[in-house]
């Protein structure tokens, strides 16, 4: 059987006294997509790292294409691509001038350099900007570029390290797009991301992280059908509540979360059992009034609450961006 | 993606990674100057500062200052710019190299199958081959505005030239171990106007004789001191160190500046690669 193009086997990482890895275990197929869903903190990036060579596991082995991520670092890297959470890319050039550098740093001839830049930009929208310096890009367009550099060379295997924290919905649009094309031409695909809405969309495979240690995989619809739907119910009036609640109870079996400030009822659906339609006929029908009824995905924090016990925002720790973002679907 | 160009093999002989390396620090040497292409404004700023010293030490502070050995100020000042423009590129090279740490660019070089040591050689070699050069003629134009000439001769004018670039390469391996150490921007900011005091206490602008004893031993050995005489001397300017209580470099500048940049490259240059390789590891 052929080894999968990603492997890593017990892979420890501490910095200081933080453990970022402990033990975290993970193969990625050629060809697949595999999205590596985590909080802050949870050692997401710690695992691009290592796996990019950009840095030594304390103990465990990885293996990108059958290379060793230690002892054969040229070998690994000449088959990888890496957009990191930043732009890397030079901002005082232009994005023409961006691409042209790193394609003769891959050692393209000059001209086959230039080719390529141009190829490059006129697929993936940037044509107009190209001769603009990159300081003056939206966000969207720098990381944008910052994944086409990534493409000069056909990579086995590209790492994307939260390719859209921090971008406007059009902006994540877009990059989605781009990494579509990506798994189309048949590159594997490693991305991190705290939304699981991303994961969902791009992903063949789902390893959840926490604490530095994969604590659950599985395809989207297979995690999703664990975890459930989200149903929310915000009623007009607050005295209503209780008997909102229960026609809830009746439909699903459980018992709802009450949020009696907002006047709202959560709970989660397992699989396809309820459908929307009848949450609101059956409302109607007990004379309850709602101003909003709502099917959303489960965001990040109620996998972790569902998966560990505890929420998203507790694992955090010490991380200085916020939490992640509850997005209705 | 069909299009996509294969990735060309490693060399594996000496001769074709040392191809390599130099191809890929050429590669980081074009991209300095494309950035000063993009920001001329670099390059007006760049002339503003000589030109504010000049004027600045030339009339307003050196109408006090007393040359020793008699002579003109200004011709005296010059060698002192020189020095200090030269010992910028400590600073220059740590921001650079900073900026890039912070940035994410320099994770990139690392994760690409580039030489090892072409990403600190083509900082390097940038500010040597393109800032460096480009920094003296600016100064040298300010000098030759105000009266400052070389009396003794082309080759000596040409050997003093090639002294400040040796020691300004050597100098931009401290500033890109810095750079590496710091490790971003902002902070290597914070450092930047410490490059004035280390300037200034030096003979570079006075004559080092009426400082107090311990100060004096500073400045003396400050390399930018040694500059400034090896300069003097070689230019035939004014204030060449004379006497018998001379400390050991000023006695013997040329030689002083050449030690300084051996044991500067020869500690820097290797701190700087490993620095670079072993980066977050």
């Amino acid at each position: 059987m052929e080894e999968p193009i990603v492997v890593a086997e017990g892979l420890h990482k501490r910095f200081g006294t933080t453990h970022a890895l402990r033990g975290l275990d993970l193969t990625v197929p050629a060809g697949t997509v595999c999205g590596v869903l985590g909080p802050n903190g949870a050692g997401k990036t710690t695992l691009i790292r290592i796996l990019a060579t950009l840095a030594d596991p304390d103990a465990g082995r990885a293996r990108i294409a059958g290379y060793d991520v230690v002892r054969e670092t040229e070998r690994v890297r000449a088959r990888i691509g890496l957009a990191g959470q930043y732009a890397a890319v030079d901002e005082k050039l232009t994005g023409r001038g961006n691409l042209r550098m790193f394609a003769r740093l891959y050692h393209l001839p000059r001209r086959e350099a230039h080719r390529r830049a141009d190829e490059l930009l006129e697929r993936f929208g940037l044509a107009e900007a190209a001769d603009r310096q990159v300081g003056g890009y939206s966000g969207g367009m720098r990381r944008r570029l910052d994944l086409i550099t990534c493409l000069i060379l056909r990579p086995a295997v590209l790492f994307l390290d939260e390719p859209t924290t921090g971008l406007d919905p059009r902006s994540r649009g877009e990059i989605w797009d781009g990494i579509r094309q990506l798994v189309a031409d048949g590159t594997t695909v490693l991305l991190t991301t705290q939304y699981l809405d991303e994961a969902d969309q791009l992903a063949d495979d789902i390893a959840v992280v926490d604490h530095g240690r994969v604590i659950a995989t599985g395809t989207p619809d297979a995690l999703k059908a664990r975890l459930g739907d989200r149903l929310d119910v915000v009623l007009q009036d607050r005295a209503q509540l209780e008997r909102g609640a229960s026609v809830l109870a009746g439909l699903t079996g459980a018992e709802p979360a009450v949020d009696a400030e907002h006047a709202r009822l959560g709970i989660a659906l397992p699989g396809d059992t309820v459908r929307l339609a009848d949450v609101v006929r059956e409302l109607d029908r007990a004379g309850v009034a709602a101003a909003d009824v709502s099917l959303r995905r489960p965001t990040l924090d109620e996998v972790f609450l569902s998966l560990t016990g505890r929420s998203a925002a507790e694992q955090a720790d010490g991380a200085d961006e916020t939490a992640p973002v509850k997005e209705a679907v | 993606m069909t299009t996509a160009p294969p990735m060309p093999a490693p060399p594996a002989s000496l001769a074709g990674r040392l191809r390599w390396t130099a191809a890929d620090a050429s590669v980081l040497v074009g991209r300095e100057l494309s950035r000063l292409r993009q920001e001329p404004g670099q390059l007006v700023a760049a002339l503003i500062f000589p030109g504010i010293m000049v004027l600045l030490f030339g009339y307003v502070f050196g109408s006090a200052i007393q040359v020793p050995g008699g002579g003109n100020y200004r011709e005296y000042l010059m060698p002192g710019l020189f020095s200090m423009i030269t010992f910028s590129a400590v600073m220059a090279l740590m921001m650079r190299v900073a900026t890039d740490a912070s940035l994410g660019v320099m994770d990139r070089f690392r994760a690409m199958p580039m030489a090892r040591s072409a990403v600190p050689l083509g900082q390097v070699g940038a500010d040597t081959l393109v800032s460096g050069p480009l920094a003296l003629v600016i100064m040298v134009g300010a000098g030759l505005l105000v009266g400052w000439r070389p009396h003794n001769g082309p080759v000596a004018t040409a050997e003093a030239f090639a002294l400040l670039l040796l020691i300004r390469f050597a100098l931009s391996w401290v500033g890109c171990y810095l750079g590496l150490l710091v490790g971003d921007e902002r902070t290597a900011d914070h450092f930047v106007p410490l490059s004035l005091p280390v300037s200034m206490l030096s003979n570079s602008f006075v004559p080092t004789d009426g400082m107090p004893a311990w100060l004096r031993v500073v400045a003396e050995w400050n390399p930018v001191s040694a500059m400034t005489a090896a300069s003097r001397e070689l230019f035939g300017n004014p204030g060449a160190p004379t006497g018998d209580d001379l400390s050991l470099p000023l006695a013997h500048p040329v030689a002083a500046v050449l030690v300084w940049s051996a044991v500067l490259l020869a500690v820097f240059a290797p701190l700087s690669i490993r620095t670079y390789r072993r980066r977050g590891r």
